[in-house]
Protein backbone atom coordinates (compact mmCIF):
# COMPACT_ATOMS: atom_id res chain seq x y z
CA UNK A 1 0.00 0.00 0.00
CA UNK A 2 1.17 3.51 -0.65
CA UNK A 3 1.35 5.63 2.49
CA UNK A 4 0.13 9.43 1.66
CA UNK A 5 -0.07 10.17 5.70
CA UNK A 6 2.53 13.16 6.90
CA UNK A 7 3.22 14.47 10.13
CA UNK A 8 0.60 17.11 10.65
CA UNK A 9 -0.01 20.68 8.62
CA UNK A 10 3.46 21.77 9.08
CA UNK A 11 4.96 18.69 6.87
CA UNK A 12 2.00 19.01 4.89
CA UNK A 13 2.35 22.56 3.47
CA UNK A 14 6.19 22.01 3.01
CA UNK A 15 7.13 23.83 -0.58
CA UNK A 16 4.37 26.50 -0.34
CA UNK A 17 6.45 29.98 -1.52
CA UNK A 18 5.53 33.10 -2.79
CA UNK A 19 3.52 34.00 -5.92
CA UNK A 20 1.93 30.55 -6.01
CA UNK A 21 -1.77 29.93 -7.25
CA UNK A 22 -3.95 27.60 -4.49
CA UNK A 23 -6.94 26.00 -4.88
CA UNK A 24 -8.99 25.77 -1.50
CA UNK A 25 -12.18 23.81 -0.62
CA UNK A 26 -15.37 25.00 0.59
CA UNK A 27 -18.97 26.29 0.37
CA UNK A 28 -19.04 29.86 2.38
CA UNK A 29 -17.43 28.79 5.32
CA UNK A 30 -18.23 25.32 5.30
CA UNK A 31 -15.50 22.35 4.51
CA UNK A 32 -12.92 24.93 4.47
CA UNK A 33 -9.34 23.72 5.25
CA UNK A 34 -8.93 25.45 8.75
CA UNK A 35 -6.18 23.95 9.78
CA UNK A 36 -4.18 24.57 6.13
CA UNK A 37 -5.71 28.46 6.01
CA UNK A 38 -4.10 28.42 9.81
CA UNK A 39 -0.59 27.51 8.58
CA UNK A 40 -0.38 29.62 5.22
CA UNK A 41 -1.03 32.50 7.83
CA UNK A 42 2.04 31.28 9.71
CA UNK A 43 4.13 30.79 7.06
CA UNK A 44 2.92 34.15 5.82
CA UNK A 45 3.49 33.59 2.43
CA UNK A 46 2.81 36.65 -0.04
CA UNK A 47 1.22 37.56 -3.76
CA UNK A 48 -0.87 34.34 -3.60
CA UNK A 49 -3.65 33.59 -6.30
CA UNK A 50 -6.36 31.82 -4.46
CA UNK A 51 -9.06 30.02 -6.39
CA UNK A 52 -12.21 29.27 -4.05
CA UNK A 53 -15.99 29.80 -4.48
CA UNK A 54 -15.66 32.32 -1.52
CA UNK A 55 -13.42 34.02 0.54
CA UNK A 56 -14.26 33.37 3.91
CA UNK A 57 -15.23 36.35 5.92
CA UNK A 58 -13.34 38.88 7.69
CA UNK A 59 -12.35 36.99 10.90
CA UNK A 60 -12.20 33.79 9.49
CA UNK A 61 -11.50 31.52 6.32
CA UNK A 62 -9.69 33.29 3.46
CA UNK A 63 -10.62 35.99 5.01
CA UNK A 64 -7.73 35.41 7.83
CA UNK A 65 -5.41 35.68 4.89
CA UNK A 66 -6.85 38.74 3.29
CA UNK A 67 -6.11 40.45 6.53
CA UNK A 68 -2.68 40.37 6.14
CA UNK A 69 -2.38 41.15 3.03
CA UNK A 70 -1.24 37.84 1.72
CA UNK A 71 -3.84 37.66 -1.49
CA UNK A 72 -2.62 39.08 -4.97
CA UNK A 73 -5.76 37.69 -7.01
CA UNK A 74 -9.06 35.93 -5.54
CA UNK A 75 -11.16 33.73 -8.51
CA UNK A 76 -14.00 33.16 -7.02
CA UNK A 77 -18.00 32.96 -8.05
CA UNK A 78 -19.23 34.84 -5.23
CA UNK A 79 -17.21 37.23 -2.60
CA UNK A 80 -20.02 38.55 -0.58
CA UNK A 81 -19.90 38.85 3.36
CA UNK A 82 -16.49 40.51 3.48
CA UNK A 83 -15.81 44.25 4.25
CA UNK A 84 -11.83 44.04 4.41
CA UNK A 85 -12.10 42.29 0.58
CA UNK A 86 -14.13 44.79 -0.71
CA UNK A 87 -11.71 47.33 0.44
CA UNK A 88 -8.94 46.05 -0.89
CA UNK A 89 -10.62 45.33 -4.38
CA UNK A 90 -12.28 49.10 -4.54
CA UNK A 91 -8.77 50.30 -3.93
CA UNK A 92 -7.24 47.65 -6.39
CA UNK A 93 -4.95 46.18 -3.92
CA UNK A 94 -6.87 42.60 -4.92
CA UNK A 95 -7.14 41.09 -8.26
CA UNK A 96 -10.32 39.73 -8.59
CA UNK A 97 -11.66 37.31 -11.10
CA UNK A 98 -14.81 36.41 -11.29
CA UNK A 99 -16.07 33.26 -12.67
CA UNK A 100 -20.02 31.20 -12.69
CA UNK A 101 -20.10 28.84 -10.23
CA UNK A 102 -20.29 25.72 -12.36
CA UNK A 103 -17.67 26.51 -14.85
CA UNK A 104 -15.64 27.15 -11.54
CA UNK A 105 -15.78 23.76 -10.58
CA UNK A 106 -15.98 22.36 -13.77
CA UNK A 107 -12.47 24.52 -14.13
CA UNK A 108 -11.20 22.27 -11.48
CA UNK A 109 -12.84 19.21 -12.59
CA UNK A 110 -11.13 19.35 -16.10
CA UNK A 111 -7.32 20.10 -14.40
CA UNK A 112 -7.93 16.83 -12.28
CA UNK A 113 -9.33 14.79 -15.28
CA UNK A 114 -6.82 16.01 -17.65
CA UNK A 115 -8.56 18.17 -20.42
CA UNK A 116 -7.23 21.44 -21.15
CA UNK A 117 -10.35 22.87 -22.10
CA UNK A 118 -14.19 22.40 -22.51
CA UNK A 119 -17.22 24.09 -23.80
CA UNK A 120 -20.22 25.80 -21.16
CA UNK A 121 -23.27 28.10 -22.09
CA UNK A 122 -22.59 29.90 -18.53
CA UNK A 123 -21.87 33.05 -19.38
CA UNK A 124 -22.27 33.49 -22.70
CA UNK A 125 -23.39 36.85 -24.25
CA UNK A 126 -22.49 38.53 -20.55
CA UNK A 127 -18.97 40.00 -19.73
CA UNK A 128 -17.63 36.88 -18.59
CA UNK A 129 -17.32 36.12 -22.26
CA UNK A 130 -14.76 39.02 -23.21
CA UNK A 131 -11.53 37.80 -24.55
CA UNK A 132 -12.81 33.83 -24.79
CA UNK A 133 -13.49 31.48 -28.04
CA UNK A 134 -17.19 30.85 -28.14
CA UNK A 135 -18.73 28.45 -30.22
CA UNK A 136 -21.85 26.83 -31.69
CA UNK A 137 -23.23 23.18 -30.89
CA UNK A 138 -26.54 22.15 -32.06
CA UNK A 139 -27.87 25.27 -32.59
CA UNK A 140 -27.19 27.12 -29.21
CA UNK A 141 -23.70 29.42 -28.30
CA UNK A 142 -20.75 28.16 -25.60
CA UNK A 143 -17.63 29.51 -24.42
CA UNK A 144 -14.29 27.91 -23.99
CA UNK A 145 -13.69 27.82 -20.62
CA UNK A 146 -9.82 26.52 -19.49
CA UNK A 147 -8.79 24.36 -16.88
CA UNK A 148 -7.48 25.55 -14.05
CA UNK A 149 -3.33 25.28 -12.98
CA UNK A 150 -2.58 25.12 -9.56
CA UNK A 151 0.48 24.63 -7.69
CA UNK A 152 -1.62 23.23 -4.31
CA UNK A 153 -4.92 21.91 -3.71
CA UNK A 154 -6.23 22.56 0.28
CA UNK A 155 -8.89 20.32 0.60
CA UNK A 156 -10.95 19.06 3.79
CA UNK A 157 -12.60 15.48 4.05
CA UNK A 158 -14.47 14.10 7.09
CA UNK A 159 -12.89 10.86 7.08
CA UNK A 160 -9.81 9.36 5.44
CA UNK A 161 -7.62 6.54 5.55
CA UNK A 162 -3.57 6.14 5.32
CA UNK A 163 -3.98 5.26 1.42
CA UNK A 164 -5.06 8.89 0.98
CA UNK A 165 -8.95 7.20 0.72
CA UNK A 166 -11.26 10.53 1.25
CA UNK A 167 -14.96 10.37 2.10
CA UNK A 168 -16.67 13.78 2.89
CA UNK A 169 -19.57 14.76 4.77
CA UNK A 170 -22.88 16.91 3.90
CA UNK A 171 -22.56 20.27 2.33
CA UNK A 172 -19.14 20.40 3.26
CA UNK A 173 -18.45 18.22 -0.08
CA UNK A 174 -18.87 20.52 -2.36
CA UNK A 175 -16.01 21.96 -4.53
CA UNK A 176 -13.39 19.74 -1.70
CA UNK A 177 -13.82 16.07 -4.50
CA UNK A 178 -13.18 18.67 -7.57
CA UNK A 179 -9.58 20.02 -6.46
CA UNK A 180 -8.42 16.87 -4.92
CA UNK A 181 -5.25 15.86 -8.05
CA UNK A 182 -5.78 18.81 -9.41
CA UNK A 183 -3.07 20.61 -8.52
CA UNK A 184 0.40 19.80 -8.73
CA UNK A 185 0.55 18.52 -4.97
CA UNK A 186 -3.05 17.72 -3.51
CA UNK A 187 -3.01 18.11 0.54
CA UNK A 188 -6.17 16.80 2.42
CA UNK A 189 -6.59 17.58 5.42
CA UNK A 190 -9.62 15.30 7.64
CA UNK A 191 -11.77 15.08 11.17
CA UNK A 192 -11.13 11.27 11.28
CA UNK A 193 -7.81 9.68 10.16
CA UNK A 194 -7.68 5.79 10.21
CA UNK A 195 -5.98 2.83 9.28
CA UNK A 196 -6.29 1.33 6.08
CA UNK A 197 -9.00 -1.23 5.54
CA UNK A 198 -11.29 1.29 8.00
CA UNK A 199 -13.17 2.60 5.20
CA UNK A 200 -15.40 0.60 2.78
CA UNK A 201 -13.95 0.88 -0.30
CA UNK A 202 -17.13 0.80 -1.51
CA UNK A 203 -18.21 3.68 0.26
CA UNK A 204 -14.72 5.81 -1.01
CA UNK A 205 -15.58 8.96 -2.22
CA UNK A 206 -12.07 9.94 -3.79
CA UNK A 207 -9.47 7.22 -4.40
CA UNK A 208 -6.82 8.15 -3.03
CA UNK A 209 -4.55 8.57 -6.22
CA UNK A 210 -5.97 11.91 -6.15
CA UNK A 211 -4.03 13.00 -2.84
CA UNK A 212 -0.74 13.44 -2.55
CA UNK A 213 -0.30 14.52 1.45
CA UNK A 214 -3.30 13.72 4.35
CA UNK A 215 -2.74 14.88 8.02
CA UNK A 216 -5.30 14.87 10.78
CA UNK A 217 -6.54 18.48 11.59
CA UNK A 218 -7.13 19.70 14.69
CA UNK A 219 -9.60 22.24 16.32
CA UNK A 220 -12.13 22.68 13.83
CA UNK A 221 -14.40 25.97 14.80
CA UNK A 222 -16.63 25.09 11.82
CA UNK A 223 -18.13 28.53 12.12
CA UNK A 224 -21.87 28.59 10.71
CA UNK A 225 -22.55 32.09 8.61
CA UNK A 226 -26.50 31.88 8.28
CA UNK A 227 -27.89 30.12 11.69
CA UNK A 228 -31.25 29.44 10.57
CA UNK A 229 -34.16 27.38 12.96
CA UNK A 230 -37.31 26.59 13.67
CA UNK A 231 -39.01 26.37 16.80
CA UNK A 232 -40.58 22.87 17.89
CA UNK B 1 -51.47 43.62 -5.61
CA UNK B 2 -49.31 40.65 -4.12
CA UNK B 3 -46.94 40.84 -1.68
CA UNK B 4 -43.63 38.55 -1.23
CA UNK B 5 -45.57 35.07 -0.09
CA UNK B 6 -48.26 36.15 -2.58
CA UNK B 7 -45.97 35.62 -5.80
CA UNK B 8 -44.27 32.72 -4.17
CA UNK B 9 -48.01 31.44 -3.64
CA UNK B 10 -48.74 31.90 -7.42
CA UNK B 11 -45.17 30.11 -8.89
CA UNK B 12 -45.95 27.32 -6.70
CA UNK B 13 -48.52 26.38 -8.54
CA UNK B 14 -46.06 26.02 -11.79
CA UNK B 15 -43.98 23.12 -9.68
CA UNK B 16 -45.54 19.79 -11.07
CA UNK B 17 -45.04 16.48 -9.80
CA UNK B 18 -42.16 14.93 -10.28
CA UNK B 19 -40.55 18.36 -10.66
CA UNK B 20 -36.99 17.98 -9.34
CA UNK B 21 -36.24 22.29 -8.53
CA UNK B 22 -34.19 24.71 -8.12
CA UNK B 23 -34.82 27.53 -5.54
CA UNK B 24 -32.78 31.24 -5.92
CA UNK B 25 -32.36 33.23 -2.81
CA UNK B 26 -34.79 35.46 -1.68
CA UNK B 27 -38.76 35.14 -2.58
CA UNK B 28 -38.07 31.86 -5.07
CA UNK B 29 -37.24 30.51 -1.08
CA UNK B 30 -40.52 31.09 -0.35
CA UNK B 31 -42.16 29.19 -2.91
CA UNK B 32 -41.45 25.62 -1.10
CA UNK B 33 -43.44 27.07 1.53
CA UNK B 34 -46.96 26.79 -1.23
CA UNK B 35 -45.95 24.01 -2.73
CA UNK B 36 -49.33 21.16 -2.35
CA UNK B 37 -47.93 18.09 -0.56
CA UNK B 38 -49.33 15.72 -2.57
CA UNK B 39 -47.25 15.79 -5.17
CA UNK B 40 -43.78 14.50 -5.05
CA UNK B 41 -41.28 17.66 -5.27
CA UNK B 42 -37.55 17.60 -4.62
CA UNK B 43 -35.30 20.76 -3.92
CA UNK B 44 -31.97 20.87 -5.04
CA UNK B 45 -29.42 23.41 -3.80
CA UNK B 46 -26.40 23.98 -6.09
CA UNK B 47 -23.85 23.67 -3.42
CA UNK B 48 -24.36 20.01 -3.35
CA UNK B 49 -27.63 18.58 -1.97
CA UNK B 50 -31.09 17.06 -3.26
CA UNK B 51 -34.21 16.23 -1.21
CA UNK B 52 -33.64 19.68 1.03
CA UNK B 53 -35.75 19.98 4.20
CA UNK B 54 -37.18 22.60 6.68
CA UNK B 55 -34.46 24.73 8.65
CA UNK B 56 -33.25 22.58 11.90
CA UNK B 57 -34.95 22.22 14.93
CA UNK B 58 -32.74 24.68 17.38
CA UNK B 59 -29.51 22.58 18.63
CA UNK B 60 -30.17 20.18 15.91
CA UNK B 61 -27.86 23.01 13.29
CA UNK B 62 -25.38 21.29 11.81
CA UNK B 63 -22.51 23.15 9.93
CA UNK B 64 -21.72 20.72 7.61
CA UNK B 65 -25.57 20.73 6.42
CA UNK B 66 -26.64 24.34 4.79
CA UNK B 67 -28.20 25.36 1.57
CA UNK B 68 -26.56 28.07 -1.18
CA UNK B 69 -27.98 30.85 0.78
CA UNK B 70 -25.59 29.22 4.16
CA UNK B 71 -28.22 28.59 5.66
CA UNK B 72 -28.74 25.82 8.15
CA UNK B 73 -31.13 23.19 6.43
CA UNK B 74 -32.32 19.51 7.29
CA UNK B 75 -32.61 17.00 4.13
CA UNK B 76 -35.68 14.62 3.55
CA UNK B 77 -35.17 10.84 3.48
CA UNK B 78 -34.24 9.90 -0.45
CA UNK B 79 -31.94 12.72 -0.03
CA UNK B 80 -28.58 12.96 -1.50
CA UNK B 81 -25.34 15.11 -1.23
CA UNK B 82 -22.22 15.76 -4.14
CA UNK B 83 -19.96 17.71 -5.19
CA UNK B 84 -19.96 20.92 -6.95
CA UNK B 85 -19.12 19.68 -10.21
CA UNK B 86 -22.27 16.84 -10.06
CA UNK B 87 -24.28 19.97 -9.09
CA UNK B 88 -23.96 21.62 -11.72
CA UNK B 89 -24.30 18.52 -14.18
CA UNK B 90 -27.23 18.70 -12.86
CA UNK B 91 -27.86 22.18 -13.95
CA UNK B 92 -25.99 22.29 -17.08
CA UNK B 93 -27.60 18.75 -17.93
CA UNK B 94 -31.05 20.19 -17.88
CA UNK B 95 -32.19 17.30 -15.01
CA UNK B 96 -33.16 19.63 -12.92
CA UNK B 97 -36.78 20.73 -14.51
CA UNK B 98 -37.17 24.13 -13.25
CA UNK B 99 -35.07 27.12 -11.71
CA UNK B 100 -36.79 29.73 -10.39
CA UNK B 101 -34.84 32.74 -9.45
CA UNK B 102 -34.86 36.69 -8.55
CA UNK B 103 -34.24 39.85 -11.12
CA UNK B 104 -33.14 43.24 -11.23
CA UNK B 105 -34.41 43.54 -14.99
CA UNK B 106 -36.19 41.33 -17.87
CA UNK B 107 -36.09 42.29 -21.12
CA UNK B 108 -38.52 41.61 -23.48
CA UNK B 109 -36.22 39.11 -25.67
CA UNK B 110 -35.73 37.01 -22.47
CA UNK B 111 -32.45 38.47 -21.14
CA UNK B 112 -32.01 38.87 -17.72
CA UNK B 113 -29.94 41.17 -15.35
CA UNK B 114 -29.71 39.89 -11.53
CA UNK B 115 -25.65 40.25 -10.57
CA UNK B 116 -24.16 43.43 -10.76
CA UNK B 117 -24.98 47.14 -10.53
CA UNK B 118 -22.05 49.39 -12.11
CA UNK B 119 -20.60 52.02 -9.39
CA UNK B 120 -21.92 49.41 -6.72
CA UNK B 121 -19.66 46.65 -4.46
CA UNK B 122 -19.90 43.10 -7.26
CA UNK B 123 -20.36 40.89 -5.25
CA UNK B 124 -20.32 38.51 -8.06
CA UNK B 125 -22.89 35.95 -9.66
CA UNK B 126 -22.84 32.65 -7.93
CA UNK B 127 -24.34 29.83 -9.72
CA UNK B 128 -27.22 32.24 -11.42
CA UNK B 129 -25.01 32.17 -14.77
CA UNK B 130 -24.86 28.11 -15.23
CA UNK B 131 -28.69 28.20 -14.07
CA UNK B 132 -29.96 31.15 -17.24
CA UNK B 133 -28.14 29.09 -19.12
CA UNK B 134 -28.64 25.91 -18.97
CA UNK B 135 -32.10 25.70 -17.67
CA UNK B 136 -35.10 24.67 -20.01
CA UNK B 137 -37.73 26.19 -17.62
CA UNK B 138 -36.98 29.57 -16.26
CA UNK B 139 -39.37 31.57 -14.04
CA UNK B 140 -38.58 34.82 -12.75
CA UNK B 141 -40.36 35.69 -9.20
CA UNK B 142 -39.50 39.79 -8.49
CA UNK B 143 -41.48 42.62 -7.83
CA UNK B 144 -43.32 44.39 -11.56
CA UNK B 145 -40.86 48.01 -10.48
CA UNK B 146 -37.90 48.64 -8.69
CA UNK B 147 -37.33 50.78 -5.35
CA UNK B 148 -37.56 53.93 -7.44
CA UNK B 149 -40.83 52.99 -9.30
CA UNK B 150 -39.16 52.36 -12.57
CA UNK B 151 -40.28 49.19 -14.58
CA UNK B 152 -38.10 46.17 -14.13
CA UNK B 153 -39.82 45.08 -17.36
CA UNK B 154 -37.97 46.55 -20.32
CA UNK B 155 -37.13 46.82 -24.09
CA UNK B 156 -33.35 45.56 -23.40
CA UNK B 157 -31.60 45.58 -20.16
CA UNK B 158 -29.31 48.25 -19.09
CA UNK B 159 -27.68 46.78 -16.45
CA UNK B 160 -24.99 43.89 -16.74
CA UNK B 161 -26.77 40.48 -18.26
CA UNK B 162 -26.74 37.34 -16.52
CA UNK B 163 -27.83 35.44 -19.43
CA UNK B 164 -29.52 36.00 -23.40
CA UNK B 165 -32.91 34.99 -24.18
CA UNK B 166 -33.49 32.53 -21.51
CA UNK B 167 -36.36 33.55 -19.07
CA UNK B 168 -39.59 31.86 -20.31
CA UNK B 169 -42.11 33.30 -17.53
CA UNK B 170 -42.05 36.23 -14.99
CA UNK B 171 -44.41 36.18 -11.85
CA UNK B 172 -44.77 39.59 -10.30
CA UNK B 173 -46.43 41.85 -7.75
CA UNK B 174 -48.91 42.85 -10.42
CA UNK B 175 -48.89 39.59 -12.98
CA UNK B 176 -47.80 36.86 -14.50
CA UNK B 177 -46.17 37.23 -17.99
CA UNK B 178 -44.58 34.77 -20.75
CA UNK B 179 -41.73 36.07 -22.96
CA UNK B 180 -42.53 35.77 -26.51
CA UNK B 181 -41.10 36.36 -29.96
CA UNK B 182 -43.25 39.56 -29.85
CA UNK B 183 -42.54 40.72 -26.08
CA UNK B 184 -44.43 40.24 -22.84
CA UNK B 185 -47.14 38.18 -23.21
CA UNK B 186 -49.89 39.15 -20.09
CA UNK B 187 -51.36 35.75 -18.72
CA UNK B 188 -52.39 36.72 -15.45
CA UNK B 189 -53.19 40.05 -13.52
CA UNK B 190 -52.76 40.04 -10.00
CA UNK B 191 -56.40 40.46 -7.73
CA UNK B 192 -57.02 43.71 -7.60
CA UNK B 193 -54.90 45.08 -10.69
CA UNK B 194 -56.46 46.23 -13.71
CA UNK B 195 -54.76 45.58 -17.35
CA UNK B 196 -54.18 49.54 -17.63
CA UNK B 197 -51.87 49.55 -13.96
CA UNK B 198 -50.02 46.85 -15.58
CA UNK B 199 -49.25 48.33 -18.62
CA UNK B 200 -48.25 51.80 -17.13
CA UNK B 201 -45.72 49.25 -15.14
CA UNK B 202 -43.93 47.76 -17.86
CA UNK B 203 -41.87 49.75 -20.16
CA UNK B 204 -41.21 46.66 -22.13
CA UNK B 205 -43.69 45.66 -25.37
CA UNK B 206 -46.86 44.06 -23.43
CA UNK B 207 -49.29 42.13 -25.30
CA UNK B 208 -52.91 42.19 -23.98
CA UNK B 209 -55.03 39.36 -25.76
CA UNK B 210 -58.34 39.67 -24.81
CA UNK B 211 -59.47 39.28 -21.20
CA UNK B 212 -57.22 38.64 -18.58
CA UNK B 213 -57.83 36.79 -16.37
CA UNK B 214 -57.54 37.43 -12.18
CA UNK B 215 -54.66 35.35 -10.86
CA UNK B 216 -56.00 32.25 -8.78
CA UNK B 217 -53.77 31.70 -5.85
Amino acid sequence: MIKKVVSGVEAALSGVTDGMTLMLGGFGLCGIPENSISQLVKLNVQGLTCISNNAGVDNFGLGLLLQKKQIRKMISSYVGENDEFERQMLSGELEVELTPQGTLAEKCRAAQAGIPAFFTPAGYGTEVAQGKESREFNGKMYLMEEAYKADFAFVKAWKGDEAGNLVFKGTARNFNPCMCGAAKVTVVEVEELLPAGALDPNEIHIPGIFVNRIFKGTHYEKRIEQRTVRSK
Amino acid sequence: MLDKNGIAKRIAKEVKDGYYVNLGIGIPTLVANFVRDDIAVEFQSENGVLGMGPFPFEGEEDADVINAGKQTITTLDGASFFDSATSFAMIRGKHVDLTILGAMEVAENGDIANWKIPGKMVKGMGGAMDLVASAENIIVAMMHTNRAGASKLLPQCSLPLTGVGCVKKIVTNMAVLEVTAEGFLLLERAPGVSVEEIKNATAGKLIVNGDIPEMKL
